[in-house]
Formats: structure tokens, C-alpha cells, sequence
């Protein structure tokens, strides 16, 4: 009896699996036709692709000679996602505070501020940008906003659960020594949570730098529209050279947090 | 008097849980009390209820002639900071060093802007050093918590109670996550408490024979039920029987 079950349970699971590679396969032939998209040309082209980028795709002499101006624009993105950054995470902490479980201050604002943090996550920040173009229009302000807004969503929901982990059992106790709410949140939650916390914001200046990228784009500034500018006027040397920019910028970035992150956590 | 009377005490958590079931006792100053029972019996909610960690759903509890039950936030606070808790878990911020761990049991008598700045006097960290110097631990004064093992990291939160100047200590589960020679080590300081400085201790244990060498007085609870309460010779193999149930008295008596 035991051992039929057993095979039961292992046939169900085969069956599943079935099923689920079936509806993915559909998904994908249903797709493709809906899109006239050719796999077999859309993998062909890439050598040709590939071609095209050796032979057009790199800086030269004359593309060197912008540089400084890709620099300072370089500066401009860069400063925006920190900004953005540094500035969404302070009101981050504050709605992590209120959502956490550990440190909700009542029932009605712990809810409130999770569908708040919600709301704004979700909406992705080429979407906000979007929006900010009708108030801003473009300019720096509207990128600005659009990296505030998402990088609040993502990080008040980063920080409430960090919280809850990183400082539940501390928390209890200070609480029963008698600690008031902002003793408790200055001498348990901060130093408990501070390295995911400042991790998180690493993460979130990373990610921020190649949204500002896109973004830039939308808004007409910084070295997005660079970007578009020279690919645009066909100066494809000088816009290969911005994207060099972008990537060594992203992987200095990325080189310095890790190495911030091995030394906090 | 009493310091600790509790009268008539239920606890029914959200979703219809009983905790606790018409708990009444008292404890009398300096009196070392242990509570058994199986897990879930109800033990942890107990403890808690006395400095309301949890709210009580029925009945009352006074410390030291006050009403625990119906009392602002103000003195909420000023109660609390009478009674001690030492945790399982220990329950410290591991990332601070041992010292501002044991000052932390300083926050309750401090202005919030104070505490928050975590700004103590010359008074409050001489005493600091006495109590982990008490406490073997005055090596470790400047290491960070999570350097320490499981039993030095009970002893700074012995050390954060004391230096609440407690009335009362509650310890829930004190050496459940200690080797037994760390428990023994944990169990004599607190003893030690009890004896010379004259602070009633309230214990959670699972270890019927820790409870039943060390405590003045045994209670027993089942199902959020006392059961037995009385002193550690009164108690009987078949009362440990009825506090377990039979299978697992069984095992734990042997």
C-alpha cells in the first residue's frame, strides 16, 4: 500500500512537470507568432551583428577628444543615481521602521506603508519617468524623481524585512528593560541591521546607475542622451566610447561596494 | 505582602489559542521560583504576561502593589525597568560591544535623547565594570557579542538585568541553548543573585532536575494549568508524571 502511494506521488510529479513544459511550449510558439518573430533569423543574424560591431563599434582618435564631455556627463549620472539613492533611502528606513513587525508602531500604519512601499516598487522607474516628463519635462528633476520612487519601493521593503530578521530578538529585550521606542531603534535596530542596510544601498546605487543610463534617454539628459545623440548623428566611434564609459563605470562601482560590503558584514 | 500576586490570569491568543487558564499565585521577595511544564504548555506566555510583553486577556497581576494590568505607557516603562528578563537566545545586539550591552539595561531610567545617543554616567559605567567583573567577564568588556560563546553571552545578559537594579528576574529558558557546564556556570551566578543581593528570580526550565536542586519552590503547569506548586521535595514522581504526562515523565526521571 505504502509502496503504490509511493508511485503515485513520483507519477503525479512527472505528469506535472509534463504539463508544465507543455503550457511554456505553447506559451513561446504563441508568442513568436503573435510577434512574427523568427528564431532561426534572430539566431543567424548574430554573427552578422557581431561583424558589424568590429567594424563600426569602437573608439577612435576622434572619438577621444569628446572624452572630457563624456566624463562630465559621465559625473552627472552617476551623482543623479547616488543622490537618488542616498535621499529614497532615508525615507526608506523611516517606512521600514513603521512596516517592520518589531517595529511597527500600530496595526493601520504598518499596512499602510507596506502597500505604499508596494505601490511605488512596482510601478518601474522608466514608468515614473514617464509621468515626471508631464511635470518636469526633460529634465534632471524628472530622472531624479523617477530613481527616488523606485529605489524607495525597493529598499522600504528590503529595510522592513532586514529589520525584522537583524534586530526581532534584541528588540524584546530592550523593550523589557524599560527602552523607549527611539532608545530602542538607535541602540538595537540600527546597529543591528546597519550592513544589509548599507549593503542594500550599495546594491541599489549599482542598479541606479544603469537605470539613470536608460532613463537618460527618456529625459534628455545625462549620458543616455549622450548616448542617443552620437548614435544618432551615425558617430558610432564616439558612442561606442560612452558605452566603454558606462561599463567600466558600472564595474568600478561594483568593485568598490563588494569590497565595502566584505569589510561591514 | 506578596511582590508578586497573580489572580484569576488567562491568556487566549488571537485565533482562539489558550494559553493560559485561571493561573493564580504569588511570590513572595526572595523567593527562587521555577516553572515546568512540556513546551507549549503555556510557560513562555506566563513570564511574559508579568512585565507585559504580552497583554493578559483576563485576570490580574500586581508587582509590588502595583496594577500590572491597567497601567499608561509612562509607567509601563517604570515597571519594566524594575523587573530583569534574560532570554534563551540571550537576546543581545551582537554587533556592540559587551559593555553597551550591559548598559543598554540603563535605557529605562535615561531621557530618550540620552539613551538614543547612548550617553550613560561616569556612575553607571563603574557599575557596569563591577557587575562584569562579578560575573567573570571583565576580559570581554570591550569585545564585540558575537566573539563570545553561548555561556559568556548569557552572562552579559545577566549582567544587562543587574544593572537595572531588579526587583524581580525573569528568566525564560536560561540554559536551554547551553552546555551543561555553561548551565551550571549560569545557574549558580543567578543563585548567587538571589542569595547575597536578596532579587526574586522566576524561572522557565525544561530540566526537572535543575529545577528541582536549585529553586525554593516548584510550579507546575500543564496545558496552561498549575498543576503542582510547592516545594522541590513535595514533588512527586507520579505529580512530574501528571505535569509531562506519563510517557514523558518517564524518560525525564530517569
Amino acid at each position: 500500500m505504502v509502496k503504490n502511494e509511493g508511485l503515485d506521488i513520483f507519477a503525479v510529479r512527472r505528469r506535472q512537470f509534463f504539463i508544465a513544459g507543455l503550457i511554456i511550449a505553447a506559451i513561446t510558439i504563441v508568442s513568436t507568432a503573435i510577434t512574427q518573430y523568427d528564431p532561426v533569423k534572430g539566431i543567424t543574424s548574430v554573427p552578422k551583428a557581431l561583424w558589424w560591431m568590429f567594424r563600426n563599434f569602437y573608439p577612435n582618435a576622434n572619438a577621444f577628444t569628446r572624452l572630457p564631455n563624456i566624463l562630465s556627463k559621465l559625473h552627472e549620472t552617476f551623482f543623479l543615481a547616488v543622490a537618488s539613492t542616498t535621499t529614497a533611502a532615508v525615507l526608506a528606513f523611516f517606512f521600514g521602521l513603521m512596516g517592520s513587525k518589531t517595529t511597527k508602531v500600530n496595526d493601520a500604519m504598518c499596512k499602510i506603508s507596506r502597500l505604499v512601499a508596494s505601490v511605488f516598487r512596482n510601478i518601474p522607474d522608466a514608468v515614473w519617468a514617464m509621468i515626471f516628463l508631464f511635470s518636469f519635462g526633460q529634465n534632471v528633476l524628472t530622472g531624479f524623481f523617477a530613481l527616488f520612487f523606485v529605489t524607495f519601493g525597493v529598499l522600504a521593503r528590503a529595510f522592513i524585512e532586514t529589520i525584522d530578521e537583524a534586530s526581532h530578538a534584541s528588540v524584546e529585550a530592550l523593550q523589557a528593560t524599560g527602552a523607549s521606542y527611539f532608545q530602542i531603534v538607535f541602540q538595537a535596530v540600527i546597529p543591528s541591521s546597519i550592513p544589509q542596510v548599507i549593503s542594500w544601498i550599495l546594491y541599489m546605487i549599482e542598479t541606479n546607475i544603469r537605470g539613470a543610463t536608460l532613463i537618460g534617454i527618456l529625459t534628455g539628459t545625462g549620458i543616455g542622451h549622450l548616448f542617443l545623440l552620437y548614435y544618432r548623428s551615425l558617430n558610432y566611434n564616439t558612442a561606442s566610447l560612452v558605452v566603454i564609459a558606462i561599463i567600466i563605470t558600472v564595474f568600478v562601482i561594483e568593485f568598490i561596494s563588494n569590497y565595502v560590503r566584505r569589510l561591514i558584514l | 505582602m506578596a511582590l508578586l500576586q497573580i489572580s484569576r490570569l488567562s491568556k487566549e491568543y488571537l485565533g482562539g489559542t489558550k494559553a493560559l487558564t485561571d493561573v493564580n499565585f504569588s511570590v513572595a521577595e526572595g523567593e527562587f521560583v521555577s516553572i515546568i511544564g512540556p513546551s507549549g504548555a503555556g510557560k513562555s506566555t506566563l513570564l511574559r504576561c508579568i512585565n507585559r510583553m504580552v497583554d493578559a486577556s483576563e485576570g490580574e497581576i500586581s508587582f509590588d502593589n502595583i496594577n500590572v494590568s491597567n497601567i499608561n505607557k509612562k509607567n509601563l516603562r517604570l515597571l519594566r525597568r524594575r523587573i530583569g528578563m534574560i532570554f534563551q537566545h540571550y537576546n543581545l545586539v551582537n554587533r556592540l560591544s559587551v559593555i553597551e550591552n550591559v548598559l543598554h539595561g540603563r535605557l529605562g531610567y535615561k531621557s530618550s535623547i540620552k539613551g538614543v545617543m547612548g550617553v550613560y554616567t561616569e556612575e553607571e559605567k563603574q557599575r557596569a565594570f563591577e557587575i562584569l567583573n562579578k560575573l567573570g567577564l571583565k576580559e570581554q568588556a570591550y569585545k564585540r557579542c558575537d566573539q563570545l560563546s553561548g555561556g559568556q553571552k548569557q552572562r552579559v545578559g545577566i549582567a544587562r538585568a543587574l544593572i537595572q537594579d531588579p526587583k524581580l528576574v525573569l528568566c525564560d529558558e536560561p540554559i536551554a541553548s547551553l552546555d551543561p557546564n555553561a548551565s551550571k556556570i549560569i545557574m549558580d551566578h543567578l543563585k548567587n543573585i538571589n542569595k547575597e543581593m536578596g532579587i526574586t528570580c522566576i524561572f522557565n526550565l525544561h530540566q526537572v532536575d535543575v529545577a528541582m536542586k536549585y529553586s525554593d519552590r516548584i510550579i507546575g503547569i500543564n496545558n496552561g494549568q498549575i498543576k503542582y506548586d510547592g516545594p522541590p521535595e513535595a514533588l512527586s514522581r507520579d505529580m512530574i508524571y501528571s505535569i509531562y504526562g506519563t510517557e514523558a515523565g518517564e524518560l525525564i526521571t530517569d
